[in-house]
């Protein structure tokens, strides 16, 4: 069946209604953990990413994988925004919501905008459930949801009825209630009904009955959008004009994992990712281990600390070593990180950062690692660190810093986040043979007899990657202080002052060799809103409004936090005013002030919600009020 | 199966040669001395390549060891060695990897790394020197240290219950296990040389005297009047006989050893017989449990067993992987699943918002 096929043969029974077009939507789902509302996102996503619209996402879930039922704790979100032109964030607030229960409602509405869509599950408001949300009264009763356009819909019923003949039990029959929803949302916003369809096939084809069941109550969910009289009109959005190419939709965990693999063949090294289970982390090692054919070795160690020294030894032994964490992993990652500084081997530790400290909040996103990528190690222990500014990104992030690692013979630090690492947007495909290599180099065995010098230096400080099995360049490793050259132990003061020095003018000179930071936006606006990593989004969306407002303003976002980049001081100077918005008590705002002595202020936020657009508008017009 | 490629007859090296000629700064008398003299003559003995030999350590006295030895080398962080070696041996199998460890750094720190490197069953070898003392640290009590040990951390004598090292390595499922003496260098000799040639995790406890902090922690077992009382030499499919005429021996009371003396009705038929190669741990796991004084110590080989090593396990889904699906292809991957078209747009550019300044 054509794609509009199973959506077009429907609508024509139906009364005619008025058609709204949209330059953008963004829809939230919210209902219980078990609900199916992250299923029922991701395919709102990829089937308007097929339809050509962008599209950014927000995955909100609980900590807990079963909370008490209907309780607020145990609400799970999944918000999408798709548009008609590049977009670069989830929405600060949502047009349509769908709730499947009353916590789902009361947990969410804030977030509708005023007149906004609001379709509930009529089924699930009964006293036992207001009880369950702590509700005192019922929301659709009490003058809660007033000013908005409300659609009680009896979800439940209706998707009890849709599959009845396939004679399920009710718990299987109430799982189908995210399709019914999906269908009613996809006819709202005219999406087509095939990819949904394809993915029933791919995803429950073992189960034929459970696959019918969820294809019936798709169905049904959209025809009652078409047939009843309930909705006055349907909205489209019409597909972006996005660069012309091959796009496929990419979380930022997926972006990270396949642009390792693609490290790795550019630079013809074998992928080793160490890694222990971690929340938002653990993604990546899921969809590497998928991966085998391409030689990655994935290794699930017993903890942190044995997944980053397991990364050490497959990097001495020549592999692209990586190990993948979350702040707590973080943590217990210093020592073995300081010890692959000391040993100058190359390798990535990459932090998908929650909010802390300690467990914090473990699916809820955060900068606040910053501080610790950067100095969280005993001793005087540079290294580079990155960090991605969005899920396709990830891609880009994980191929530069590998780069970086073998080219300067350092660890490297990649920070991504939960918002990132979770979060979705299309992914124009590269052709591999488009990408640059990454060119490493081995020692071979000494031809002159000489003495093999393990710490001898190159023009970037970097020393050789010596692998074992290759014969005359036998040496040994450790912590213990090296003596430049030689590579032996050393005690020598004069040796530690200059092996110190040595190591952090290493990485500082890598300053010289990444891209000049690029400013959006003109020279003498009033005011430079800087921010990196995860904020991207709402910080370019920000600065467009800013400027349709007829704002003075000018958008930096840091990619390279250390070393920072070279012209980043002769950028900051130049505006009267520098606003540095992060998700932290202002760890970068710190960092900058101490480096460059500049006035800056920070917008910081920790409620563990990524950056809302809004709040950027807000605070930069706050400063600069004339 | 790993085979290490062995170096020709014609061109063995002597063991000097796996010396790397760095001044061993062990405190004179130190048994790791031994140990270090004994890895070089084995190591020699069996023609191993110095290219093909990494020695990983941890923290501690013995964990210095790779220093001393001309192949490729890791000192790491403490207890961690056995993690590193698990990298390594997984991406590089033609490597002969061994990890040097000691009672403080592969017990207490590191524990878990050894835990789960034996029942993972890498195949590497991992000598701990057990000297039953922190050496390094200056003589605080270690996880061996007898019960009422006092040391400078344990004044009124130590109240942890002491590890019994290979209990713990035989309830990971160890597939090598053994027990030697520094002093008894032919033993030792013998041990190594075992611990290289099995398939597997190699786990070998050495008996290994610290001169300054701990001397004679071991006089039981190295005293050439004492040890025959004090130690039993294991041998595959002997019984387990001992004393200084061999008139003593092990028999089976119920579930628990106890010691007879031959002669007078009991001969060597109502002995136990040592089995190293038994499916079931059961047997090595009693040997294990046998502590001076109650018992002589045994030492030799304990287990040695076949099992599925990890880094062949590993490697073989990826070849599997391979034959199955074909070598990795990265722009069949970007493409696979649901994908979609953007043509060139029909006016003006992408719909990138412009700068409004």
């Amino acid at each position: 069946m054509d794609e509009n096929q199973a959506a077009a043969a429907t609508t024509v029974l139906g009364p005619a209604r008025s058609r709204v077009d949209l330059d953008a939507a963004t829809v939230r789902f919210c209902g219980d953990s078990g609900d199916g509302m992250q299923l029922a996102g991701s395919q709102l996503t990829s089937t308007s990413a097929l339809a050509g619209n962008d599209v950014a996402t927000f995955p909100d879930y609980p900590a807990e994988i079963r909370a008490p039922r209907g309780t607020k704790a145990g609400v799970s979100g999944f918000q999408v925004h798709f548009a008609n032109h590049k977009i670069f964030t989830p929405g600060d607030r949502v047009d349509a919501l769908v709730a499947m229960n009353p916590a789902g409602l009361v947990t969410n509405l804030a977030d509708l905008v005023p007149g906004g869509v609001l379709v509930v599950d009529a089924n699930s408001f009964t006293a036992r459930d207001l009880q369950l949300a702590g509700c005192g009264a019922n929301p659709l009763e009490d003058g809660t949801v007033d000013g908005y356009q409300v659609f009680p819909v009896e979800i439940t019923r209706l998707t009890r009825l849709a599959v009845k003949e396939l004679n399920l039990g009710t718990k299987e029959a109430d799982r189908c209630r995210n399709f019914f929803a999906m269908g009613l949302v996809f006819w709202l916003y005219d999406r087509p009904l095939e990819p949904t369809l394809r993915f029933i096939v791919d995803k429950f084809g073992r189960r034929p009955e459970v696959a019918e069941a969820n294809r019936r109550a798709l169905l049904a969910g959209f025809h009652y959008g078409d047939t009843t009289e309930a909705f006055a009109c349907r909205y489209s959005v019409d597909p972006a004009r996005l660069p012309p190419g091959t796009y496929r939709n990419m979380t930022g965990n997926q972006a990270l994992a396949w642009g390792l693999l693609a490290a790795a063949k550019l630079s013809g090294c074998e992928l080793f990712f160490g890694s222990y289970p971690i929340t938002p982390a653990s993604d990546i090692l899921h969809e590497l281990a998928r991966h085998k054919q391409f030689g990655v070795r994935t290794f699930q160690a017993e903890d942190e600390l044995a997944a980053i020294t397991a990364a050490i030894g497959a990097a001495f032994g020549g592999a692209m070593a990586v190990t993948a964490t979350s702040g707590p992993g973080l943590s217990l990652k210093a020592e073995g990180i300081g010890l692959a500084v000391m040993t100058e081997l190359p390798l990535l530790v990459i932090d998908v950062q929650r909010a802390g400290p300690s467990t914090g909040l473990p699916t809820k996103t955060e900068q606040s690692d910053l501080n610790m990528a950067l100095f969280g190690r005993h001793g005087e222990c540079p290294l580079p660190v990155l960090a991605a500014s969005s899920p396709a990104d990830c891609f880009d992030v994980a191929r530069e810093a590998w780069r970086i690692a073998v080219r300067s013979m350092t660890p490297v630090l990649v920070l991504s986040d939960a918002y990132v690492a979770n979060g979705s947007e299309p992914w124009r495909i590269p052709r591999i043979e488009d990408l640059e290599r990454i060119p490493v180099e081995h020692p071979g065995p000494p031809v002159d007899g000489a003495d093999f010098q393990p710490y001898a230096r190159d023009a970037r400080l970097a020393r050789p990657w010596a692998l074992p099995g290759t014969p005359g360049l036998m040496h040994r490793i450790g912590g213990l202080e090296k003596q430049d050259g030689t590579g032996a132990v050393s005690y020598d003061p004069a040796n530690h002052q200059h092996m110190v020095e040595l190591r952090a003018r290493k990485i500082a000179a890598i300053a010289g060799e990444i891209p000049p930071q690029r400013v959006e936006g003109p020279a003498d606006a009033r005011l430079l809103v800087l921010g990196w990593g995860g904020t991207y989004g709402a910080l370019a969306t920000a600065v467009r409004r800013l400027w349709e407002r007829g704002a003075s303003v000018a958008h930096a976002q840091v990619r390279y936090l250390n070393p920072l980049p070279a012209n980043l001081g002769e950028i900051l100077r130049r505006y009267d005013k520098v606003l540095v918005a992060e998700l932290n008590r202002g760890q970068l705002l710190a960092r900058l002030r101490a480096e460059y002595l500049i006035d800056a202020v920070g917008l910081k936020k920790t409620s563990g919600r990524p950056l809302a657009v809004q709040e950027v508008v807000e605070a930069v017009e706050k400063l600069i009020e004339p | 199966m790993t085979t290490d490629p062995l170096l020709p007859p014609e061109q063995k090296l002597s063991p000097n040669d796996y010396a790397s000629g760095q001044e061993v700064r062990w405190c004179p008398g130190c048994g790791d001395y031994a140990i270090l003299a004994q890895m070089k003559k084995i190591l020699s003995q069996l023609g191993l390549p110095r290219e093909k030999l990494v020695f990983i350590s941890g923290i501690g006295c013995s964990s210095r060891f790779p220093y001393y030895l001309n192949t490729y080398g890791i000192h790491s962080i403490h207890g961690r060695a056995p993690a590193v070696a698990t990298g390594l041996k997984t991406t590089r199998p033609d490597l002969s990897v061994w990890v040097i460890t000691g009672d403080g750094d592969g017990l207490s720190i590191g524990g878990n790394h050894l835990l789960h490197c034996i029942r993972r069953n890498l195949d590497v070898n991992v000598i701990l020197f057990n000297n039953r003392i922190y050496g390094l640290t200056k003589g605080q009590y270690s996880p061996t240290s007898p019960l009422g040990k006092v040391t400078k951390s344990t004044p009124a004598g130590s109240i942890d219950n002491p590890l019994h090292i290979l209990s713990v390595a035989i309830g990971c499922e160890a597939t090598f296990v053994a027990r030697t003496v520094d002093v008894n260098q032919q033993h030792l000799g013998m041990v190594l040389r075992r611990a290289a040639e099995h398939r597997g995790t190699s786990f070998v406890e050495v008996y290994q005297n610290c001169i300054v902090f701990n001397d004679g922690a071991f006089e039981y077992a190295t005293d050439r009047q004492l040890r025959s009382e004090h130690t039993l030499e294991l041998e595959h499919g002997k019984p387990l006989v001992f004393g200084k005429d061999r008139e003593k021996g092990i028999r089976l009371r119920g579930l628990d050893p106890e010691i007879v003396t031959l002669g007078g009705g009991v001969t060597e038929q109502d002995l136990l017989v040592h089995d190293e190669k038994a499916t079931q741990p059961s047997l090595a796991y009693l040997l294990s449990r046998m502590h001076y004084p109650e018992f002589p110590e045994p030492i030799g080989v304990f287990r040695a067993v076949d099992r599925p090593k990890y880094d062949e396990l590993l490697n073989q889904q990826i070849e599997e992987a391979i034959r199955a699906r074909g070598p990795g292809n990265l722009d069949s991957l970007f493409h696979s699943g649901e994908t979609w078209e953007v043509g060139k747009p029909e006016g003006g550019d992408a719909g990138e918002p412009r700068c409004k300044p």
